[in-house]
């Protein structure tokens, strides 16, 4: 079946999910952006590849982080962008979600960055575009619900080659919440897809999909046998907005079991690195000691999203 | 067509550019063949200040038709541009396009003094109006459409011409 991320040729059309997507790409993407860190540093932090192009960041759930980066990456283009915080806007009024979609190409969209509470909404819209010839408009999904959130993935696979090279040889840890995050999705899907031979998920059942081991991860109840001699943690937010039910008796008793500390990276490998995807809750899933320690890696995760982005926003213009 | 040997060509193209050299000037190759001759003339022209290169896979004009290249290179100036002599160094000057790319990108890193160009090989057929300050062999004919003149550099470091028909 033709993956609907992709063109006939093989080049990105559509970014909604890195599950599926093939190795050649998802390298390719890393490789695209490892330039792109650069323009930082220049006097003219522009580059001009999507110049004359609209992107249109449309946020049906809110976000800082996701929307400022991604309008960073689009502006460091030299696009035009257009935000809209549609929550608060003409979906509370009862349109709907294709009809705003539908305005917004009256208004020149080349590009919609879509964040949604529902799993498959970016799916949805570029099956949308398809139908209704408009299929030079990418989308990108800036996370859908507990789906994903491929971008996320990405920029954690860039940190992840900048400090360890190669994934041949890693051992991961996914730790937290697994089963309301997207961004843990994606990374699972990346990690096994680049080739990272044992894929680590820790955290209690309640937080954990049914399915999970299907996914090809090792699963730890246990904090501290999942942690040891692993070269990656990766960290989940604990998603107090998604919970519904008593699925944990509290944060505390949380931190206590699954909160990372000193004590517990130390069961890591030596030169271990610790990322997070942000907004971290300090004392409920990481400790701040670890947070502002040496091994974390959170703040360049921050500053590789940028590049990243910028990655596959021009590929997504190069590709259509 | 006989090709000339292009080590000796980095050697001539030096000569043409020692008596204009100014205590302010830096050489910046273009990636990839043009930092390689930039490499060589920053030796042969013992130049002080390190070198600067430019992919410009971010800045061509074809981008929207071709796509991206897949292993674009990063850019690097490890100095100052601003008011300064530059010459942007490349392995051969075609139709003109890369270099207009080339000049866009380096005035985003600031306002140079001013700028040479220094090339190994002119193919002619230009499609800008650009010209080189500098050129160690111009091409007696023009070849097929399609075919591709590339800078080569084997393990030892030596550089050779070569064409590849379309």
């Amino acid at each position: 079946m033709l993956n609907p991320q992709l063109t006939k040729d093989g080049r990105l059309r559509h970014l909604l999910t890195l599950d599926g997507l093939p190795k050649a790409i998802l390298t390719e993407i890393l490789d695209i952006a490892a330039p792109f860190t650069e323009v930082a540093e220049r006097e003219v932090k522009k580059l001009p590849l999507l110049r004359g192009k609209s992107v249109f960041n449309v946020f049906f759930e809110n976000s800082t982080r996701t929307r400022t980066t991604f309008e960073i990456a689009a502006k460091r283009l030299s696009a035009d962008v257009i935000n809209l915080n549609v929550s608060t806007s003409s979906t509370s009024k009862g349109e709907t979600l294709l009809d705003t979609v539908d305005n917004l190409c009256a208004m020149g969209a080349d590009m919609f960055v879509m964040r949604h509470a529902s799993s498959g909404a970016p799916y949805l819209l570029a099956q949308h575009l398809r139908n209704t010839g408009r299929d030079h408009i990418s989308v990108v999904n800036a996370g859908d619900g507990r789906h994903a959130h491929p971008t996320q993935g990405l920029l954690d696979m860039y940190t992840i080659r900048h400090y360890k090279q190669d994934f041949t040889r890693l051992t991961v840890a996914i730790v937290g919440d697994v089963l309301h995050s997207r961004v843990a999705r994606s990374e699972i899907a990346a990690l096994t897809t680049l080739g990272v031979p044992e894929v680590r998920v820790i955290a209690p059942k309640t937080l954990l999909p049914t399915d999970v081991e299907r996914m090809g991860v090792r699963v730890f109840h246990n904090m501290e046998e999942g942690l040891k001699g692993v070269d990656v943690v990766m960290m989940l937010r604990l998603q107090n907005e998604r919970m519904s039910g008593a699925l944990l008796p509290s944060s505390g008793e949380y931190f206590k079991f699954y909160g990372l500390t000193e004590e517990k990276l130390a069961l890591a490998a030596k030169d271990a690195i610790v990322l997070h995807p942000g907004p971290m809750n300090r004392g409920v899933e990481i400790d701040s000691a670890v947070a502002d320690g040496d091994h974390a890696v959170i703040l360049p995760q921050v500053t590789f999203g940028i590049a990243v982005r910028m990655a596959v926003m021009s590929m997504l213009a190069a590709g259509n | 067509m006989n090709l000339p040997d292009a080590n000796v060509l980095c050697e001539q193209l030096a000569t043409l550019i020692r008596p204009q050299l100014r205590p302010d000037t830096a050489l910046v190759g273009i990636h990839s063949g043009g930092v390689w001759v930039a490499e060589r003339l920053h030796q042969l022209l013992d130049i002080s200040e390190p070198l600067g290169s430019i992919d410009v896979s971010f800045y061509r004009d074809d981008y929207g038709s071709r796509g991206l290249h897949p292993h674009p290179q990063k850019s690097g100036i490890p100095f100052d541009v601003s008011e300064r002599h530059i010459i942007l160094v490349d392995d051969v000057l075609y139709t003109g396009r890369t270099t207009r790319a080339a000049l866009n990108e380096l005035f985003d890193y600031g306002r140079p003094a001013c700028v040479d160009l220094a090339v190994l090989v002119d193919r002619g057929e230009r499609q800008l109006p650009i010209g080189p300050t500098w050129c160690a062999w111009h091409l007696p004919e023009r070849l097929p459409a399609g075919s591709k003149l590339d800078l080569k550099r084997d393990v030892a470091g030596n550089l050779s011409l070569e064409v590849k028909s379309a």
